[in-house]
């Protein structure tokens, strides 16, 4: 194993520590809060001279991605970093790279959407862009999204993937919480995520070759296509990736990160920081005899669809925790019920838990262990009647 | 106490409440420890009462909430007392340390702590700030005092954290009056 030194740092220095780390070729990026502790830092790593990084500071959130877009197109590796609204404004291009397929990693610190004007987590922003074609993974803690911004890269850059990466965790909760975190030494980093050798470049005057082609019905189809066929080779790469770091620092990563699942009944399923608190309640409940147990996934897209039902199969109830609304989907569910839903319908060869979901979180709204708590004892209450009284609940709604 | 020691901060903004809590986070990691610091962000502004809080543990932290019934409160501020309720859900056999010329039998009555399993801790951290400092920012007279009333990492590492921590921003001199804060807070902090 590789030596590491310990230090003390919110997800966003973690982040920034990540990227200079990296040294990628071009950042374009635009502030705003709570990734700002992101870019302003890297933004000083550029000043006093830390990273060979051209540094793009950009008049908003369309042009930093469109930045990014040409930079990488031209053969650069290329990161940057942005939240809620300012996901939102990229909108556009955040499509265009996915289908461009150009190997960006992008920091997204959750932050709830605008009405009304909050800066606190949830995942609206980034569950908003999880049909866009781009990779997405969640991170617990700091430690995670250091580890997965370093992961990201190799992910995005893998010659069988070549797409876009969005690494997230959650806004001040992680972003702004101060932890133990373990990091790499320089050139460990470097020799992990290798030199990157782009297959095409708009600058190879050579080789010239098209990009952002017109295409109409005879070929945008197979384009779209392919982006699929693209995605479905992931998971392999995420495992393989995430299996290789492991050797190198001690700490493993797959698609999901399963807890006490071996002979649990009933399952919780969340994303990010909430996960751990949900692990807390968990452990506290095993000691009391209750068979629970915790699926915490990782990559979110492409969904493991497959996977996740092989490891839920047996359970009697799944209770999922949505930290976002896919308004309008059936009963107000959140995306990640659905997925989970879909994947039961897809992969359950008929058979399938009872799932519920529950939303919370919103806009920065405390979870504690007392509510999660609160729905175990509904999740059990299903379990032993089979009888479902709300598809989707709210947990810590006044 | 536990092995999850949580602190609750009360200060205002821009008096140093997140960076105390971040050198104590510090001095834990330094002893092998893992630790969490985060505030309570709403609108920053200077002056606003503000929250920030503390973990620290022998082993890893996975919870991720706000901190609703802490081991150890630190109120900064005193004009927060009465206007917020610094007591509350502080755990029995918890410690409250509060920056106060008040004594702490008198505090004790205050806060409805009478005959509770809390110990009560005072200081007067804006008046040591004065005199060292020539102004009120009572951060690192408060870290004095903590140490002594809790022990929970050694004076040696949180004196040399601060002195590294400030030494980034401020002079020498300013170091060094910090410094002399946190060591007289830590040695006239009293129990009652």
């Amino acid at each position: 194993m590789a030596k590491q030194i310990v230090k003390a740092l919110d997800g966003a220095a973690a982040v920034a520590e990540a990227m200079r780390q990296i040294d990628p070729d071009v950042v374009a990026a635009y502030p705003i809060t709570p990734q700002t502790a992101i870019v302003q830092t890297f933004s000083q790593f550029v000043a006093d001279g830390l990273v060979g990084t051209e540094f793009i500071p950009v008049e908003s959130e369309h042009a930093a991605m469109s930045a990014c877009v040409g930079a990488a197109a031209a053969g650069g590796r290329v990161m940057t970093a942005t939240a809620a609204n300012g996901l939102a404004l990229m909108w556009e291009v955040v499509y265009i790279a996915a289908s461009m397929r150009l190997p960006i990693v992008m920091s997204v610190v959750n932050r709830a959407l605008s009405a009304p004007l909050n800066i606190h987590c949830d995942h609206s922003d980034s569950m908003g862009a999880r049909d866009s074609g781009w990779i997405q993974i969640f991170s617990e803690n700091p430690q995670e999204a250091y580890d997965n911004t370093i992961q990201a890269i190799r992910i995005a850059e893998h010659p069988d993937v070549l797409l876009p990466v969005m690494s997230m965790q959650d806004g001040f909760i992680t972003g702004h919480g101060v932890e133990r975190v373990e990091v790499l030494e320089d050139q460990a980093v470097k020799d992990f995520i290798g030199e990157y050798t782009p297959k095409y470049s708009l600058l190879d005057i050579d080789n010239p070759k098209t990009f952002g082609a017109w295409a109409f019905y005879d070929y945008y189809f197979e384009f779209k296509r392919q982006q699929t066929e693209a995605l479905s080779k992931v998971p392999k790469v995420v495992e393989e990736v995430g299996q290789e770091y492991g050797k190198l620092t001690g700490r493993y990563y797959g698609l999901f990160d399963p807890f006490e699942m071996d002979d649990a009944e009933i399952a919780i399923v969340v994303l990010s920081s909430a996960a751990g608190t949900a692990r807390t309640v968990v452990r506290k409940l095993r000691k009391e005899g209750v068979k629970i147990g915790l699926l915490k996934p990782r990559l979110y897209r492409p969904f493991p669809g497959k996977e996740i039902v092989e490891l839920l199969k047996d359970v009697k109830v799944v209770g999922v925790m949505d930290r976002s609304i896919a308004f309008g989907s059936i009963e107000g569910c959140g995306p990640l019920y659905l997925d989970i839903c879909a994947s039961f319908f897809t992969y359950g060869n008929g058979k399938a838990p009872k799932v519920v979901d529950y939303i919370f979180g919103l806009g920065g709204r405390d979870i504690l262990p007392e509510q999660i708590e609160g729905m175990v004892r509904e999740l059990i209450h299903i379990a032993e009647t089979g009888e479902v009284k709300q598809v989707v609940g709210y947990l810590g709604l006044r | 106490m536990g092995e999850l020691i949580e602190i609750r901060w009360h200060g205002r903004g821009g008096q140093g409440v997140v960076t105390a809590g971040e050198i104590l986070a510090e001095a834990a990691m330094e002893e092998g420890k893992y630790f969490q610091a985060f505030p309570d962000y709403g609108p920053e502004r200077m002056g606003a009462p503000i929250r920030a809080y503390t973990r620290i543990s022998d082993s890893p932290i996975e919870i991720h909430s706000q901190i609703t019934s802490p081991d150890i409160v630190i109120v900064v501020d005193p004009t927060l007392i009465g206007l917020v309720n610094v007591a509350e859900g502080i755990k029995e056999g918890g410690v409250i340390l509060l920056n106060t010329p008040a004594s702490p039998q008198e505090m004790r009555q205050k806060l409805g702590l009478a005959g509770k399993g809390v110990k009560v801790f005072t200081i007067d951290a804006s008046e040591i700030a004065m005199k060292h400092l020539g102004r009120n920012i009572p951060n690192t007279p408060m870290l004095g005092a903590l140490i002594k009333a809790t022990n929970l990492v050694s004076l040696e590492s949180v004196i040399r954290l601060t002195e590294e921590r400030l030494g980034a921003k401020l002079r020498e001199e300013a170091v060094k009056a910090n410094i002399a804060a946190l060591k007289e807070a830590y040695e006239k902090v009293q129990e009652g």
